[in-house]
């Protein structure tokens, strides 16, 4: 066990219907208190939806496995009320440096967008990550119960609902739920019992992860390496957690003997020459990391849903395992509400599996691309690749040609079924299904920013003012209307720029904040109907 | 503007030499390297997809 963290151990309390020995049917199940589980219970807490999460273990992630939390996870934790504590301990790079054989190349300086409430990303260790979720989920004590050391040993599907044996310190008992959310990773052993696929095996590689203590000043940088002479023939990335622990991947390719290689004997020399004879550190914690690129075939059966790496695995070039699962949750947690408050029919749900296999074949794309980039498949990609790291050197323009791995953004809903498509013209980066980029506005004399006033329903952004009757005479469905230059200022134009409002312009918002469609004019018919193709249910004269 | 497969060099002849003569006493894997290179930095001073699109489909049209 690594030192540099102390780990909380969890109380496990045994649960009423174990003890009594009665079972209990529930609304919501969540398999799995990672990063993904845990959002999970927090979206739907949030909601006002009671759920259970069963956990086999009763601490957080050992080591820090994920370490790098892209900007649109931390809107969505933002919206459940837990990103603060993760800014505030996580630490941002903007130098990164590229190096090969034993040179560097070139580095380059980030310089992210300014206007936005989060940062690009952060590098926080996992059991940090968890430890705040799990904070969060105290909030909510009423309801959200994590119950410790229950091991869900069988799960079955019987139609309107799911039947689970868990296993506990006090033996078995079973567990009924109305809707099931299996977050238990890449290995799920939920998957498995359901007999269900995980195809598609793109390649398969292995990393050894460790985790240094720096004793001296060393900088806050981005460091990879192409070929380096103390790790011939593959690729090696250093990057800084907080507390001045380091986190270095090194890529082993699948011919190894992963033990062999976890030896501290035989990790310490390698980090030895590669961070200089003469700087002083100490292994933390060392694992052996292990993925293949796949997906199920379908994210939802019935009434069980997967979230995360157990639905979808991708290299971590990118760090797109965790950063697209809480995206999952994001895309759940509303409809989910709907459907169990009987606003929206149940194949609402089935768009789950739609936009977010959608986002998993993405994700696969852009990790595959990195993967062929980093350890090239053939003479001529390596050939290509060669070439472009020797142009790099020299010329700005091969820089961005070097992929070693591209930051994690969001995935658009361009096609989704739940989409009003544009039928006006408009002149912005962002289009029908992307989330909502973030800027500064003023309410109330508050500087606030805007993505804290679209959450929890459907809203309806109105650029300028409108005249007559905005009401929408929708009974099942909440939203609401959010004017521009009446209910919020948008004192330095940043929001009218991105998302070139003009006067009369609409925008509809998904409770997800993604957007479901757009107009150049406040059309109560339009709107209407756009609210109830997002939400499944059939548009009035489109039966 | 689509891909120009029309004559657009002006000194055609001095072109093919220079590109022949940038392999002499190269060995193959020199040669894959330069062509790559230069395939790399023509396609960034086209700059354009949909050409660099046409231009990769013509390439392997007749394979």
């Amino acid at each position: 066990m690594p030192n540099a963290y102390e780990y909380p151990k969890f109380d496990y309390i045994q649960s009423d219907e174990q003890k009594n020995d009665k079972i209990k049917r529930h609304c919501v199940v969540i398999i799995g208190a990672g990063p993904v589980g845990l959002t999970a219970a927090l979206d739907f807490a949030v909601q006002g939806i009671k759920s259970i999460i069963l956990d086999d273990n009763n601490t957080v992630s050992i080591g820090s496995r994920a370490v790098c939390y892209a900007k649109r996870p931390l809107e969505i934790w933002d919206k459940l009320g837990c990103a603060a504590p993760m800014v505030d301990k996580g630490v941002a790079w903007n130098v990164g440096k590229v190096f090969r054989d034993d040179e560097e190349i070139y580095k380059f300086d980030l310089l992210p967008e300014d206007d936005h409430k989060m940062p690009a990303f952060i590098n926080l260790q996992q059991y940090y990550l968890e430890e705040y979720l799990v904070n969060r989920c105290g909030d909510f004590s009423d309801l959200i119960e994590i119950r410790w050391k229950s091991k869900v040993i069988s799960l079955k599907n019987i139609g309107d609902f799911a039947i689970l044996q868990v296993e506990t310190p006090d033996g078995i008992y079973q567990i009924q739920s109305d809707w099931m959310v299996v977050c238990d990773g890449a290995n799920s052993d939920s998957r498995n019992m359901m007999g269900l696929d995980f195809t598609g095996k793109f390649f398969q590689d292995r990393f050894l992860i460790a985790d240094v203590i720096m004793k001296a000043d060393f900088p806050p940088e981005r460091w990879f390496w192409f070929n380096p002479p103390f790790h011939r023939g593959q690729s090696v990335l250093l990057h800084k957690q907080p507390e001045n622990i380091w986190r270095i991947d090194f890529q082993l390719g699948w011919d190894c003997d992963p033990e062999e290689e976890k030896k501290h004997e035989n990790v310490i020399p390698r980090l030895q020459e590669m961070l200089g004879k003469d700087v002083d550190f100490e292994l933390e914690w060392v694992s052996v990391y292990q993925f293949a690129c796949r997906r199920m075939e379908n994210f939802r059966h019935g009434n069980v849903f997967f979230a995360g790496d157990s639905a979808h695995q991708v290299s971590p070039f990118g760090a797109r395992g965790a950063n697209t699962g809480v995206q999952d949750i994001d895309n759940l947690g509303w409809k989910l509400k709907l459907v169990v408050d009987g606003k929206a029919p149940e194949s609402l749900l089935d768009s789950y599996n739609e936009e977010r296999a959608f986002a998993a074949d993405d994700n696969i794309l852009n990790s595959t691309r990195s993967t062929d980039f980093i350890s090239p498949k053939s003479e001529i990609s390596k050939a290509f690749r060669d070439a472009t790291l020797d142009l790099a050197k020299d010329y700005q323009f091969a820089r961005p040609m070097v992929n070693s791995g591209r930051l994690s953004l969001p995935t658009p809903y361009i096609d989704s079924s739940l989409n009003t498509k544009d039928s006006d013209e408009f002149n912005s980066d962002i289009s029908v299904g992307c989330n909502c980029p973030d800027a500064p506005i003023i309410k109330n004399g508050d500087d606030i920013w805007l993505l804290n006033i679209l959450s929890g329903q459907f809203k309806i952004l109105v650029f300028g003012d409108i005249a007559g009757d905005i009401s929408l005479n929708m009974d099942n469905i909440t939203y609401d209307v959010i004017v521009i230059g009446k209910d919020i200022i948008d004192e330095k134009g940043i929001l009218t720029k991105r998302y070139d409002g003009k006067d009369g312009t609409v925008y509809l918002i998904r409770p997800d904040q993604h957007i479901a469609g757009r107009w150049r004019q406040f059309d109560r018919d339009k709107i209407y109907n756009a609210i109830m193709r997002a939400t499944g249910n059939s548009p009035v004269g489109e039966i | 503007m689509p891909l120009n497969t029309n004559a657009n060099i002006a000194r055609i002849d001095d072109f093919y030499q220079e590109l022949i003569d940038m392999h002499r006493d190269l060995s193959e894997a020199q040669s894959m390297n330069v062509n790559a290179k230069l395939i790399l930095l023509l396609a960034n001073h086209i700059g354009d997809n949909d050409i660099l699109h046409d231009a990769i489909k013509i390439a392997k049209d007749d394979l």
